[in-house]
Parts: C-alpha cells; structure tokens; sequence
C-alpha cells in the first residue's frame, strides 16, 4: 500500500506492507534508529512517539494508520542545535543510564505535560507507568520531568 | 579546579547521544547487503527430534538459507563453560548452538532461517516442519535432583552438574552446644532479567580475507572474541567484536549464546553480514535467567543472641546446559559470603549445581550475593523475634568491629575494610527508627500493620585477583587494562578493555583522568566496547569496572605524570626530584611561576624536538593492573512497609540506604546506581517470578505477566553513605553498582514478616503478590 507520512517534518512516500508496523517503518524506512523496540505486548513504552503531536507505542501502530500523519520521534525534539528541554532535564537530573528506554520515556513524558502542563509527583509516575526503565528505577526521571515542568513554564511566560 | 572533579556531580559525558536518539545500539545497525536471521526455537521443554523438514521454508519469498545441527557439524564446536569448579565433580554435558538429536528447554534452538528481510526469515519459521516425540519434563532444582527425576544429560547422572561444598570452623560442636537453632526454607524465585534491550547480533564475515566482525550486545567483548574463536574456529587476530551501545545487562550479557555463534556461522557459510535481533518473548525464553535457589538453612545461636554457626543446603538450577559464568555463582560468589558482615565461627555449605529443563541461568545483578545475604538477614531477624530483642541490637552484637586494613572470616575470605555498625548507626538516625517504631506500635493498636525490615550487608567485588580466579577455576584472568595517549594538543584518548553500558564511565573515568593530571573531563575521550581499539580486559560484571579498570586506570596516569615530570624538568633546566606537581602543572619546588602544563609536555612529547637523553617520544602509557584483593562494599538498608490484612496488599512506604562504596568519584551517578540497584532487588520480593508448568512451558513469557517495576509502585529512595577507603585500591573506590540488590530483597522481605508477624504469619514465598500475603494471613488465623 501507498502511504505517505511526514517524520520529523520530512515527508516519506513510500509503499509498504499492509501488516507493518509504524516502528519498523521508522527504523527500517525511515533510518531513524532513535526509536526503539524494548517489547512485543506493547508493555514497555521505547517505542513511543508523537503522531499528530499526541503520543503513540508505535509498536501498535500500523504504517498503514499513520498514513497522511506528522511524526516526531526523539530525533525531531532538538531544534537548530538546542536541546528539547525536556531532553536538558533528563541530562541535568541523571534521568538515564544505559539510554535504551529514554527516547520512549521523554515522548511519554512530552505527552503528560502537554496535557498537564504542572504535574505533581504521583502524577508524573502514574503517567510513566507504561515506560519501563530497569537502570534507573525511576526516581531521576521524575526529577527529570519535574525540572522540564519547571523550565517550559518559565519559557512561556 | 579540576583536582576537584574527583568526588563531582557532574552531568554524563554519554547522555547527548543517548537522549538524541543517535546512539547506535546492535539492532540499529545495517550494513550493505545484510540478511536478516531467525531462530527457531523448540516448544517442548524436552523432546527427541525425530525431523526436521525444511523444504517449504527453503521455498518461501526472500529465505536464503536453512540451516540445522548437521549443517553447523564441524564447524561450531560445542558452547563453552568457563567457571570449572575444582573439587566439586563439575561434568560438563555437551552444550551445542543448534540443537542435535534433544531439545532441553523452551527456547533450545532447532534451526535458523535466514532471509532478505525480517518479516520474511520470520514468516518462514512456520514453514518449518519439526517431528518431536516429547519426554518427561523437570522445572525445580529439588525435584530434578530426586532419583526418579527426568534426565537430561547422559553423562549427568542425577541431573546433578556439581556439588560444592564450604567448610569452616567446627559445625558439629557449634550446633550441638546452641541455645537456640533455627530452620528456614527458602525459595530463591527464579528471575529473569529483562535489560531493555533485548540481545542481538550483526555479524559480517569476509570469505576473502578470513576476517569476522561481529556487533553484539555483550558486557564484556574480549571474552567473547575468545569465547567466538574458540567455538568458531575464526583466529583471535581475524575476529573483531564491538559492543557498540548496549543497553543494559544485569548479568544477562555476560555469556557468549547459541544464537550469537549461529549468526556467525550464517555470515560465514553465505559471505553476507547477517543480523539476528531477540524479540521480547524470545529474550525471555534464551537469554539466561537468575536466582532459582532452593536453601535450607539453619542458624546456631546462644542465648544472648550471638551466631555460632550457620548450615546450608542449597540445590541452584543450572538450567538445561551450564552457561558461561554459572557454577562460580551459587559458590564462590554465594557460599564464600556466608559470615556477611558477622564473626560467625563455623560454616558449612553444600550447593548442589543441578539441571533442569529450564533456560540456562547465569549471573543476574548481585549473583550469588543476594542469595547469600538474604539467608542471613532473614535469619538475624528470626533471631530476633525469638529472643525479643530488637533486630538492630541482634545485629550490634554480632557485627565485625571497624577495620581498616584486612579482616579474615571463616570462610577464607579477608574483607579489605568495613565499619558496618557505623552505617548502621547513620541508618537508623537518618531513618528515624525509633520514632518507626512507635509508629508501628500505634499503628498496630490501630490495626494497621506497619513492618520495619533492616538488611546489613558486605558483598565482594571488583572482581578479582587473577591468581584466585584460577585457583577457584574461572577459565579467565580478572585484572582489567586501561591505556592513556596524550596527542599534541593536549587532548587525551583513554581506551579501556572494560565495557560499560549504563554504568557511567566514559565520565567517571574522565573524571579520574581529571584529578589526577589536572585537564579538564571535557578533553578526555574514553573509548571502550571494541577489540580492535582497546587493551584486552575482562568486562563489566560483578561491580569491577570501577574498583579494578578504574584502579588501571589510576596507576597508568601516575605513570604519564611520572614522564611528564622528567620531560618538564628537562624543560626547565631542572633536576627531576626538585619538581613538583599541582593541577597539571609541573615546576621547581617553590617556583609555581615557572611552570609547564601537561599540554605543553604532551606538545613536546609528541613532537620530540627538545626531549632528555634517553626518553621516548609520545606521552602515553598503559597498565593491566590486576588487584592484590577483592573489594568488599557493604551498607545498611531499611524498609518500611504496610501490609492490608483484608486483601494482602503490600505498600512500600519508606526506603532509606546507607550504603559505603568508599570515596565516591561522582556522586550523582552512585546515588542513580542505588536508585536502580535497590528497585531491583524490591522487584524481587514484591512482583517477579519466572513460573514454568510441569511440563515446563514459560508461562511467565511476555512483559504482560512478568511484572517488572513501575514507575507508579514505588516511593523515592533515601540514599546515604559512609566513606570506608579500599586499603588497596589506588583511589580507595569499591564497587556500587549491585549493591542496592543485595540489600533490598530482603530488607523488604523483613519488613514483610516484620508487619504480620502479630497475625502469627512465619513464612510467605516471594514474590509477595497480594494473594499469596492474603493466603498466609489466611492460614495462620485457621492455624
């Protein structure tokens, strides 16, 4: 089947298999290799990205689903040189070790403050739940989200 | 300024690329005209395979090749084990990547496919036609060491791989004069790792040149390239591994797997690179598992409260074959640990190494060290309820006074520093303990049941002497190497043979670099992770990339500072023991105004132009230091937790840590090894459990029902430290990276006992699922 997507603001015409997967296209048509598998019951949250700015386990997306949406995947979060902050946040507050989950977890995390802009605590992990990290065992990644929190308020004042 | 980059919280040197998106881990490469491979895998836990019918697959869109044991005869020699036991009648049964005429496990691997796509080698999978004639199945180590077991190895009698045995002191006399002896059964739950990268291999062989490069999620690439020459028959010098980004290992990386020397043979037979990447289930199925220890124990005591002796039997599950590593894990790294942080007298071990129609287990995150430490505290802490004391006090007069410079226990070891009742102390007054229990007194009044569980504990790490390792049969040395090469520019190259993953130290080593030849960690650059480029090391397990590569890496700067020194005098017109040294500047004592920097040593060294008589060109050096002793970290850790009587939940409420890694080289990333190391080990004893069914088929073999940490089940972590230098280590550092799980299943398991034991529960079998709490609550009221 014919789809077309645009992936980070670069437009993908390509023909694909009916059965495959929005991850696989990413990864395999789209050499965007920040995105990753961690599972295959969609329970671990590495594949998550944005599809029309709203977060997605692209592992249970089909190709097919996403034809004629935008994407952004963790490679599309830094503009001109100058880190998301939420990527800042993960950095500054040791929100990762061996990196694998943290693509998934900063979109997951991107998602909860779009739509809850302040999070508390208990929210911020309760959005989380469907990341898995095993390095970290989260607490710094809620640091993390809570510094971004804190950083994206100032800049929209 | 930058003498100070030891012991700082700076940000991590690996994270840009990490958060970018533009690491590249195995999976994410491809190369040219790369094939992509699949394993098939057996269904039945034991089977004979009658045949094996290939044809359809061979026929389907994109397959390229098929291939079984008889294609991989002659040409893949048997998987090795590498920990040989002496004295424990260690048989090896013969290991092979594909399987022959016997599968052995849900995930034994029967044939390969290989094809110009993924969704195609996967496709083709079903189109194979495999005949089984399926066996009798045995899943439990106790069960599989019992005479009518199944077999699974004809030279294995009984199932049984070995059986170690520990003895110190007198046993005998110690339990027959106790005032009180005590009996626990304990189920060590089977568990399985679950690093977030699942394993994966790229393999690219040139029929031309002989050479194989192979990209593989592995903690320790030198081990492999051996491991892959012996069982490929690729020479060492034509066989190039790299760990390129690795996401996470926990001991699950460690062992060299059927499936890396398939994709090998694969490249090899076609002259292609080919690619095989483990889904999830598969991960669970193959990559080796941890734990999976039946213990009896028992514990000799006087009246007083003081330990005499402790008594073991323990039946560890091998798994079907014995992984790289397995044998040393239930024994040196378990049974060697019995005294902990106590002067015991006597100990007695036996471990018997059994097999079992199980995916092979190997180390995972503490190896050994938890097994061993959880015996122990649960025991403290029986002893406690027994005499009425308080477990801190059972536990005050027990300890090991402070020392600072070796202590022998009975086991054979000599810890090389500890000050175990001062981080208890520290806990308990940073925890607020005895304000807890007051709570916990109220609460009950209340009927709440709020629980307090201490866990103290010393691990060995920092894996090891190389005499000892082949004294105790590690087919391998434990040193580990480090080289470091100044370029003109002053900048700096360090390549280590280690391999850290998630551990942090292309920053911690540049922070080393730092502090001790005064550049700054912005211009040092740590390469590690390929045979090719970096020193032959040992890998990263076992908490010794720090303690040991970290060590290597200190002597081979006080070596470069050492040339520098005589260069710089020379420069300076000088005799070389009137220099001094501050922050990467060398000059005459007393004339710190006349100095040249290492930058400008390293310009000189390199270009050569004015050296002294007799010295090389270059400013670089390079060390493989191998330890005089182990490192031995050790802490206190404390749970508290409530327990709901009505419907068996467990909540987490507190959890503080004390723990002593020695000086700490950066802070930040300590505490992050706590965090991780301490969630995992409460994984264990709240939620994680492999359950196979008696015909052992994983029913545990998704994500969706073995049930990892969340994000939303936990509280934050109180971390705290102490600081006990390593008498030997260069830098005084120890290990800390598995030390949070060492501690903490069994802190929380205290803590469990601890809030039902008014309910007259005595024993709850983790993980503490809420039905099994409920359960136990259940059974003591009728009881």
């Amino acid at each position: 089947m014919k789809v077309q997507l645009t992936i980070n603001g670069r437009r993908f015409d390509r023909e694909v298999e009916p059965r495959q997967l929005l991850v696989h296209f990413l990864r395999d048509l789209g050499g965007l290799t920040g995105t990753k598998v961690g599972c295959d019951t969609s329970q671990c949250g590495a594949c998550t990205v944005l599809l029309d700015g709203v977060a997605v386990k692209s592992c249970t997306c089909l190709t097919v689903q996403a034809d004629g949406c935008q994407v952004t995947t963790v490679e599309g979060l830094s503009r001109d040189g100058k880190l998301h902050p939420l990527q800042e946040a993960f950095w500054n507050k040791h929100g990762l070790q061996c990196g694998y989950c943290t693509p998934g977890m900063i979109l997951a995390s991107h998602e909860l403050l779009r739509t809850n802009p302040d999070p508390s605590e208990p929210e911020i992990r309760h959005a989380l739940e469907g990341n898995m990290c095993r390095c970290t065992g989260y607490q710094n990644i809620v640091r993390s989200v809570k510094e971004a929190a804190k950083t994206m308020a100032g800049g929209s004042q | 300024m930058t003498t100070r980059m030891f012991g700082s919280a700076i940000r991590r040197r690996e994270d840009p690329r990490l958060i970018t998106g533009s690491a590249l881990y195995t999976d994410d490469m491809t190369l040219p005209g790369m094939l992509h491979a699949a394993m098939l895998r057996s269904p039945y836990a034991h089977a004979r395979i009658r045949s094996i019918d290939a044809s359809a697959a061979l026929e389907a869109e994109g397959v390229v090749a098929v291939y079984t044991s008889a294609d991989a005869e002659g040409e893949l020699n048997p998987v090795p084990c590498a920990w040989l036991l002496p004295n424990s009648g260690l048989v090896v049964a013969d290991y092979p990547s594909l399987a022959k005429d016997t599968v052995r496990y849900v995930g034994d691997i029967v044939a390969v496919v290989v094809a110009e796509t993924r969704y195609q080698a996967y496709d083709a999978l079903d189109l194979i036609d495999v005949d089984y004639d399926p066996l009798p199945a045995v899943t439990s180590p106790e069960q599989a060491a019992q005479p009518d077991a199944p077999q699974l190895h004809e030279n294995v009698p009984g199932n049984q791989a070995f059986h170690w045995t520990l003895t110190g002191g007198d046993v005998e006399a110690a339990f027959a004069n106790a005032d009180v002896v005590l009996h626990e059964h304990i189920v060590q739950q089977r568990l399985i790792p679950n690093a977030m990268e699942t394993r994966a291999t790229l393999a690219h062989y040139i029929q031309a040149s002989g050479e194989l490069t192979v990209w593989n999620t592995t903690q320790n690439p030198h081990i492999l390239r051996f491991v892959s020459s012996a069982v490929t028959g690729v020479p060492e010098d034509r066989l190039r591994v790299i760990a390129p980004e690795v996401g996470g290992g926990f001991g699950s990386k460690i062992a060299a797997y059927p499936a890396d020397f398939i994709t090998m043979l694969c490249s090899k037979k076609l002259g292609r690179p080919v690619k095989w990447a483990e889904t999830r289930s598969e991960n669970y199925q193959a990559t080796t598992h941890g734990r999976d220890h039946v213990q009896e124990v028992e514990l000799a005591a006087t009246k007083d409260g003081k330990i005499t002796g402790l008594r073991a039997k323990v039946w560890s599950g091998m798994g079907a074959y014995l992984s790289l590593a397995a044998p040393g894990i239930p024994t040196i790294l378990h049974g060697l640990m019995l005294s902990g942080v106590y002067d015991i007298p006597a100990i007695q071990e036996d471990v018997y190494g059994i097999h079992t129609n199980t995916t092979p287990v190997e180390a995972y995150r503490g190896a050994g060290r938890p097994e061993a430490t959880f015996m122990l505290e649960c025991l403290v802490d029986r002893l406690a309820k027994e005499l009425g004391l308080d477990p801190a006090e059972v536990r005050r007069r027990n300890f090991i006074p402070a020392f600072d410079n070796g202590h022998p226990v009975v086991t054979g070891l000599t810890y090389d520093s500890g000050n175990y009742q001062g981080a208890l102390d520290k806990l308990l007054d940073k925890a607020g303990y005895q304000d807890l229990r007051r709570q916990q007194a109220e609460a009950r009044e209340n009927g709440r049941y709020l629980g307090l569980g201490l866990a103290t504990y010393v691990e060995i790490c920092g894996l090891g002497p190389s005499q000892v390792a082949g004294a105790i049969g590690f087919q391998g040395g434990l040193w580990e190497s480090a080289i470091v090469r100044f370029h003109p520019s002053g900048k700096v190259h360090v390549f280590i043979g280690a391999s850290p993953h998630g551990q942090g130290e292309e920053t911690t080593f540049a922070q080393i670099i730092s502090s001790e030849l005064g550049v700054s960690p912005d211009d040092v650059k740590v390469v590690h992770g390929d045979t090719d480029n970096t020193p032959m090391g040992w890998g990263t397990y076992g908490s010794r990339t720090t303690a040991v590569g970290g060590a290597a890496l200190a002597v081979t700067a006080r070596k470069i500072r050492d040339k520098a020194k005589i260069i710089a005098a020379h420069l300076l017109e000088a005799a070389v023991e009137d220099m001094d040294y501050e922050d990467g500047k060398f000059f005459v004592k007393g004339s710190p105004d006349q100095a040249k920097t290492i930058q400008e040593v390293a310009l000189m060294a390199n270009v050569a132009w004015n050296m002294p008589a007799g010295v090389e060109a270059g400013l670089e050096a390079s060390t493989f230091y191998d330890p005089p002793n182990f490192v031995y970290p050790f802490g206190a850790h404390l749970a508290v937790v409530e327990v709901d009587p009505e419907t068996g939940q467990v909540d987490l409420q507190r959890y503080v840590c004390v723990d002593d890694c020695g000086p700490q080289i950066n802070p930040m990333i300590v505490e992050g090894q706590v965090h991780g190391g301490v969630v995992q080990g409460v994984g264990q004893a709240l939620w994680e459990g492999a359950v196979y069914d008696e015909d052992g088929q994983l029913l545990t073999g998704a994500m969706l029902d073995y049930a990892i940490p969340r994000a939303d089940r936990l509280p934050n972590i109180e971390v705290h430290s102490t600081v006990t230098p390593s008498p030997h280590h260069p830098l005084g550092v120890k290990g800390i990276g598995e030390a949070g799980t060492i501690a903490s299943t069994v802190a929380v398991y205290n803590a469990v006992m601890d809030a039902v034991a008014p309910l007259g529960v005595q024993r709850i079998a983790m993980p503490f699922t809420p039905e099994r709490v409920w359960r136990a609550i259940q059974d003591a009221k009728e009881a």
